[in-house]
């Protein structure tokens, strides 16, 4: 068989990615602000943790509300290992991932048994309990005064210590991640989430533990944001369980939808509109509302939620993905409407 | 017939939901290379047995056994990897996937993948994603839709996504194949289609146990058949034999009328 054969199934060109990815490690030779960078390493922090949730709620049909839980992991992990015992932030970004993956297959285990949503309820009870172990644990995490004095990151000697430089790691990283998911994405294993979501009785039907399937996209989904929330410590060099907490885990789920789960570059979408938009928020707001606190930002987020369900429910990825295409202006074909339904009902239903 | 010839045993099996009795110690035995039917009027609880077998529902008691291996209390999923799978009665196409794609979830067990080596894209990986899809549209070309191997599946028409549930049921290279009213919803063109493809895969060393209310297809198919009504087999033989049973003519074959009112 061809090599080119396995591109009839997996389609999808790698244009958009290649410009996207030029455009945006050129970016600094452009401009250079470390406001501009800044933003853009916030993107990253959670264009990570939403790529793994979208492999766990767009592939798997897993909502999980305690993401922030693994990224508190990770940059706690990060913090002890470098901070308290001095060793290399390689050994606690690892260390990190795996206590994170240990802690998914942990919840995820008795959860996964249920059917139904229980996901979302047995982590936001599980994000909790982690939350105000990070407060109440000071020997070890500082508690509420956070945790002071993280070390940098440096390769080979080369220290990541300017925003400049923690702009390329960070985004090498969003690279790396995308690329590992997609690859999971066009594989046994991507179609083995995919049928799930699909139709349960026939993946079963068909050989795939639907438990072991999920409970894989969950681990991966916490070593994502694990990873995510190393990153994040050797970036501020302070963390503080208040970044950890329940709101965030919401926030995380709310990028993820508003982006797009159907995509693992909705995860991007998603990031990116959050941040730019909480950032124009904090410039606006206050000239019409001098009054007005931190929550009209969970208000505005609320109801972007709300309408991106009613008029996009799959997210803003596939109106990106519309626009890109006329641009493109291929020749193929559109594919036809789907044609469910009409034919469908003749088939009667006895016994279910 | 010799044992060793008997490739599913069916052994008093009974399905009970609260005080009602859906099956009732029903015994068979199906034999390699053989399509065996089970038929019966609406509630008979062919369903119920399929579901069974298959490891959809519990059994209350009695035992399912294929070749050596006991399948009462396993799930769908290990029952799959036993070699035995399933249609639906209604379609359980993946929607979200291309018809290739569907065919090549069916080929799940065959592979070998796992969530690391497809990540990192090994060379063995995509040599064995290779290896699949052609396998796929061998699948496909078997029961004749390859030429819409690229379509979303939903788009097929109906007796399309029959033929293709059958290719997904294939590519797990399975012993048996549990067909649910194979001919539900489909014309007299897509069933002597289906009749085909059948009867072509048995050649191949497949057995069938199928779940059909159109009679002509269950005369014209099938080489022997169980005959269900109220949760207890009131007969089974060759199709003579059966329609020669005054008491399954009774029990069922008089009230053919009504039950193509809903078939």
């Amino acid at each position: 068989m061809e090599k080119k054969d396995l591109k009839k199934i997996y389609h999808n060109s790698p244009a958009g990615p290649i410009i996207f990815t030029v455009l945006l490690f050129l970016m600094p030779v452009f401009i250079s602000s470390n406001y501009i960078f800044t933003i853009f390493i916030m993107i990253g922090f959670y264009a990570l943790v939403c790529n793994g949730m979208t492999m766990l709620t767009g592939f798997a049909g897993q909502i999980s509300l305690g993401q922030a839980t693994f990224y508190g992991i990770g940059a706690y992990s990060s913090a002890i290992v470098t901070g308290t015992y001095g060793l290399s932030p390689w050994i606690g970004m690892i260390a990190g991932m795996i206590l994170g993956a240990l802690i998914a297959l942990i919840v995820g285990i008795p959860t996964f048994r249920l059917k139904g949503h229980y996901l979302a309820l047995a982590t936001l009870g599980f994000g909790i309990i982690v939350y105000t172990s990070f407060k109440e644990m000071k020997d070890l995490t500082g508690g509420s005064n956070g945790f002071f004095g993280i070390p940098t990151i440096n390769l080979f000697g080369f220290e990541f210590n300017n925003d400049l430089r923690y702009f390329y790691l960070v985004w090498v990283f969003v690279m790396i991640g995308l690329i590992f998911s997609r690859n999971i994405i066009h594989s046994r294993i991507g179609r083995a989430l995919r049928s799930i979501e699909g139709s349960e009785v026939a993946s079963d039907a068909v050989g795939v533990n639907i438990m072991n399937y999920k409970l894989q996209a969950f681990m991966l989904s916490a070593m994502f944001a694990s990873l995510s929330g190393s990153l994040l410590a050797h970036y501020v060099t302070f963390i503080n369980p208040e970044l950890f907490g329940a709101m965030t885990s919401i926030y995380f789920l709310l990028m993820v939808i508003i982006g797009g789960s159907s995509s693992i570059w909705g995860s991007i979408v998603g990031a990116a509109t959050y941040v730019l938009l909480g950032e124009i928020l904090k410039q606006l707001v206050p000239m019409f509302l001098p009054s007005a606190g931190g929550e009209f930002e969970i208000m505005f987020f609320g109801i972007l939620l709300v309408v991106t369900l009613i008029y996009m429910p799959n997210g803003l990825y596939p109106q990106f993905e519309k626009l890109f295409s006329k641009f493109k202006k291929k020749k193929e074909k559109v594919q036809p409407p789907l044609q469910v339904g009409g034919d469908r009902v003749a088939s009667g239903g006895e016994n279910q | 017939m010799t044992r060793e010839n008997v490739i599913l045993k069916v052994d008093n099996l009974t399905k009970q939901f609260g005080g009602v009795i859906a099956v009732n110690e029903v015994s068979f035995d199906v034999k390699k290379g053989e399509i065996f039917a089970v038929i019966g009027p609406n509630g008979a609880g062919k369903t119920t047995l399929f579901n069974m077998i298959t490891g959809v529902l519990p059994s209350t008691s009695g035992q399912v056994v294929f070749e050596n291996h006991k399948l009462t209390g396993k799930k769908p999923y290990q029952i799959a990897k036993i070699g035995v799978t399933r249609t639906f009665q209604n379609l359980e196409v993946f929607s979200n996937m291309t018809v290739i794609e569907n065919v090549m979830t069916g080929a799940h067990l065959t592979m070998k993948t796992n969530l690391f080596t497809a990540g990192l894209r090994l060379p063995m990986v995509v040599k064995e994603e290779r290896k699949t899809m052609e396998k796929a549209m061998e699948c496909l070309e078997r029961v004749g839709i390859a030429h819409l191997a690229y379509k979303m599946s939903p788009t097929l028409p109906y007796g399309s996504q029959r033929l293709l549930e059958i290719a997904r049921a294939a590519a797990s290279n399975p012993k048996l194949i549990l067909l649910d009213e194979p001919m539900a919803g489909l014309n007299s063109e897509e069933s002597r289609q289906l009749i085909e493809v059948i009867l072509k895969m048995r050649e191949d060393g497949l057995t069938f146990v199928f779940v059909e209310h159109d009679m002509e297809t269950v005369m014209s198919m099938s080489d022997r058949i169980v005959v269900m009504d109220n949760g207890v087999k009131i007969g089974e033989g060759t199709p003579e034999e059966v329609y020669q049973n005054p008491k399954i003519v009774a029990a069922y074959l008089g009230d053919e009328e009504e039950d193509t009112v809903y078939a």
